[in-house]
């Protein structure tokens, strides 16, 4: 049991990294990726978040859904965007330092496709509760990841001379594109256990 | 190809009898979504499906309809409705209305070609979560006529899908050598397994830019040589 939630998250943080194998989240991965403490914050931000969507999707899928799975795309997204609002203004109310770290990009994150593909994902793979809470905190740990590595190379590219055709997001993508071959290499992992 | 020119004088003579402010003439709302403003290549929107689905042509082309059918079907919906729908709960309605349209392509689509669905998987439940789409809503639809709220639609699907169809045709070509799966390079042919692999999705995508970024610096510069 303990095995198996440990590989669901070496799994979705690795192995099926959600920005650079499956391409989850990459508005925030190409826009919010511009200095590392940023990064960092945003990733938080999304782990907590998927861990919220992990939660409320096993609800949905164990006490409604059975009965309307022709609802299941339309009620996830209502009911997760609709928590992360709640759960933005508590935490406005309790903690004003965390939500100044975090606050801003809570909003942002409900519409990032990981957090829908994390509920549907879980859904189809048939994850219970535990096993769907390893695969959020592996999702959103891999998404931390791929977010600060991308930062931490995009600090560097600011301050070299980049030819004035690749400036913007063409060097970005070439940059994500070597990324994304780095992480097939945990691909093995998978074929080992 | 008649029945887009059918919609077009339409929406010409809707705008000349109902004295609208001047706006560009509606061929414009058309094909400015297909180049001057794409989707992807111009405005960055939507990449998630433009790399995640684009490793062959077929999966390509069903997702670019599954969007442009959405994307055409909401802009209309929210267009009719915008009189109706109250400013602060705006983008949950339009939310709201693409889910609807995204679970009817998704039905549809898994009874007409389950394969192809498989192959496509989540992916296609996330359209919902498609910037192109919510935010055609809100920047256009919410603010035009229901006819240029189409035509405006169709410009910038027509342009998503045809982005889609040009990583599809590349990506397939040059990982698997073959054309809606059928071969084209013959035995021969080492393919670049790489190029249907994620990281050539990225790569494409880049070249694609670098390529757009290489010809606008081009023409920029022989109109200054020009004019100089």
């Amino acid at each position: 049991m303990a095995g198996d939630l440990a590989w669901i998250l070496i799994s979705a943080m690795l192995v099926n990294n959600f920005t650079l194998t499956l391409f989850l989240g990459l508005c925030s991965f190409f826009g919010v990726t511009k200095d590392i403490q940023t990064a960092l914050r945003l990733g938080m931000a999304n782990i907590f978040v998927l861990v919220l969507t992990s939660v409320s999707a096993w609800v949905l899928n164990r006490f409604i859904l059975d009965a309307a799975p022709f609802l299941r795309i339309i009620s996830f997204i209502i009911v997760i965007a609709s928590l992360v609002q709640v759960v933005e203004m508590a935490i406005k109310k309790i903690s004003p330092a965390l939500f100044r770290a975090l606050g801003i990009y809570l909003p942002l994150i409900t519409t990032n496709c990981a957090i829908l593909a994390l509920a549907i994902f879980q859904t189809n793979r048939g994850y219970g509760f535990w096993q769907g809470l390893s695969f959020a905190i592996g999702a959103g740990l891999g998404l931390t990841l791929a977010l600060t590595l991308m930062a931490s190379i995009r600090v560097r590219v600011d301050r070299s001379s980049v030819p004035s055709v690749a400036r913007g997001l063409g060097v970005v993508l070439i940059i994500a594109s070597s990324l994304s071959l780095a992480f097939m290499g945990f691909a093995g992992l998978g074929s080992s256990s | 190809m008649s029945a887009v020119s059918a919609v077009s004088t339409e929406g010409r003579e809707t705008t000349g009898t109902a004295a609208a402010p001047p706006g560009p003439p509606p061929m414009d709302d058309l094909l400015r979504g297909i180049w001057q403003e794409n989707p992807v290549l111009v405005q960055m929107l939507g990449l998630c499906p433009t790399l995640a689905v684009t490793n062959s042509v077929a999966n390509a082309l069903a997702m670019g309809v599954a969007t442009l059918f959405v994307l055409v079907a909401s802009s209309f919906l929210v267009a009719l409705l915008k009189r109706f729908i109250p400013n602060e709960v705006r983008i949950a309605s339009y939310v709201l209305i693409i889910a609807t349209f995204v679970t009817l392509a998704d039905m549809t689509l898994e009874a007409t070609v389950p394969t192809v669905h498989k192959a496509l998987g989540a992916f296609i439940a996330l359209i919902v979560v498609n910037c192109i789409i919510l935010g055609r809503a809100e920047a256009f639809a919410a603010k035009h006529r229901p006819v240029r709220a189409v035509l405006d639609a169709v410009g910038m699907g027509v342009g998503f899908a045809l982005v889609l169809l040009a990583m599809g045709v590349v990506r397939e070509l040059l990982g698997s050598g073959t054309l809606l799966g059928f071969p084209v390079f013959g035995a021969r042919f080492e393919p670049w397994v790489i190029m249907v692999l994620p990281p050539g999705g990225f790569l494409t995508l880049g070249i694609f830019l670098l390529l757009i970024a290489w010809s606008n610096e081009r023409s920029a510069r022989r109109a200054a040589a020009g004019r100089g």
